[in-house]
């Protein structure tokens, strides 16, 4: 339960970041908070030839910044400052409150976690259910990727090999928004977790996590929690040792219609 | 090797470590602090919960060298230097708060950032705040009640 060798580097800026990355590419690995990385590399399931630790960049926010009404969060913004950030919108505390223990929350980074693209974990969602947006760097130049191109499937995102991303943004929208979810202890990752929207139409928006894959979207257009069953009536949900396939649905109904009602309230 | 440069429990240290020498195995193995106790090594236990720059962390989710120029407090800087119990301490002792003691470091490390809040919250709240801290002899109720006592002990004082 120790991480492999591997060859350390501390880079002081963003630019040092790109350029390392260019020349490591697939063998190297970004190190911010670490709450994922490092397990896995305890664990032996990850062992890059590179380890990149971006907790050394200099004059990087500590804090989310807002712009034009978009949240944006550099890599090291942790998880624990959002919480305490004073403008922060109900649906990212509310997310934050099942991300994982305090413990973890003070080194976890919100761009760390997005990165991670985890299937069963809240951050990622929150980017898809709020239609939010990503910025990869290279030597190569930026790239601003939506939420619905970037994640591919369970730890597979749009990066290329050379890419790190250097900020989320999401929208400090006003709309109704709600999180729900089950966990057999509260802070683990989730068996079904669901962030319900409410759009302006009067539709609802809801994607699950912890279902599948990834993270997948389903709409009530009238947003009428009775119509859940219909809504994922489609999808095809994980089975595994934690949850039967009928147990991860039922829970995605009976979360997902609870977060909806609360979400057009 | 790399060099790092920790302060723990107040007293600088200068340490030659591999790069990949998590922070948990630097305070047991080179400074001897094995208060610090490992049990899952993978951040679900938190037995090796300690403090950096004064916030929750564990210490086995942490390379030693991304520490480099932290400040660590670890469960053997809790009591003062004449052997007084910390408040916290002194109240898992009252409230029997540990059985085996594994789990303890841990949960005195997380309580401590928030036991002076624990009057004013409900045992649900306490229980949610702890509940990445694991103790298998499940002593929990014992720990609640310690938690919530420290305070008034150390007013007492």
């Amino acid at each position: 339960m120790k991480p492999p060798p591997f060859a350390y580097h501390r880079p002081r800026t963003r630019a040092e970041v790109d350029r390392l990355l260019a020349e490591h590419g697939a063998d190297a690995k970004i190190l911010a908070g670490g709450q994922s990385l490092i397990p896995i590399m305890n664990m032996r399931l990850s062992a890059p030839a590179h380890v990149i630790d971006i907790n050394a960049l200099e004059d990087e926010p500590a804090e989310p910044v807002v712009d034009d009404g978009v949240m944006r969060f550099g890599p090291l913004v942790r998880q624990a400052a959002a919480e305490r950030w004073p403008e922060r919108p109900p649906a990212l505390a509310e997310t934050l409150a099942y991300t994982a223990h305090p413990a973890i929350r003070s080194r976890g980074t919100i761009v760390g976690s997005v990165a991670h693209a985890d299937p069963a974990a809240e951050l990622p969602a929150l980017v898809q259910a709020l239609d939010g947006e990503v910025r990869a760097r290279s030597t190569d130049g930026m790239r601003t990727i939506a939420a619905r191109d970037f994640f591919l499937g369970a730890l597979e995102t749009a990066l290329a090999a050379n890419e790190w991303l250097e900020e989320v943004a999401l929208p400090l929208r006003a709309n109704g928004c709600a999180v729900e979810e089950f966990a057999y202890r509260h802070g683990d990752y989730a068996i079904c977790g669901v962030i319900a929207v409410a759009q302006p139409g009067g539709g609802v928006t809801l994607p699950h996590f912890g279902v599948a894959e990834q993270a997948v979207r389903s709409e009530l257009p009238d947003g009428r929690p009775e119509t859940i069953r219909e809504a994922l009536a489609g999808v095809e949900m994980s089975d595994d040792l934690h949850a039967t396939q009928a147990y991860r649905r039922h829970l995605a109904e009976v979360l997902g219609a609870r977060a909806a009602r609360r979400a057009a309230a | 090797m790399i060099s790092i440069v920790l302060e723990v429990n107040g007293d600088r240290h200068e340490l030659e470590v591999e790069p990949r020498k998590l922070l948990s195995d630097v305070l047991r193995q080179d400074l001897g602090l094995t208060g610090t106790h490992v049990g899952c090594e993978h951040g679900v236990c938190g037995c090796c919960t300690i403090l950096v720059d004064d916030q929750p962390a564990r210490s086995c989710l942490m390379l030693a060298a991304t520490a480099d120029g932290a400040r660590i407090d670890t469960v053997e800087g809790l009591q003062q230097p004449d052997g007084t119990l910390h408040p916290l301490q002194e109240a898992f002792h009252k409230h029997h708060g540990l059985q085996c003691g594994f789990c303890t470091p841990g949960f005195l490390m997380l309580a401590s950032t928030l036991y002076k809040q624990a009057p004013g919250m409900t045992d649900e709240q306490i229980r949610t705040a702890l509940g990445g801290q694991l103790c298998r002899c499940t002593g929990y109720v014992g720990i609640v009640r310690a938690v919530r006592a420290a305070a008034a002990l150390e007013d007492e004082r």
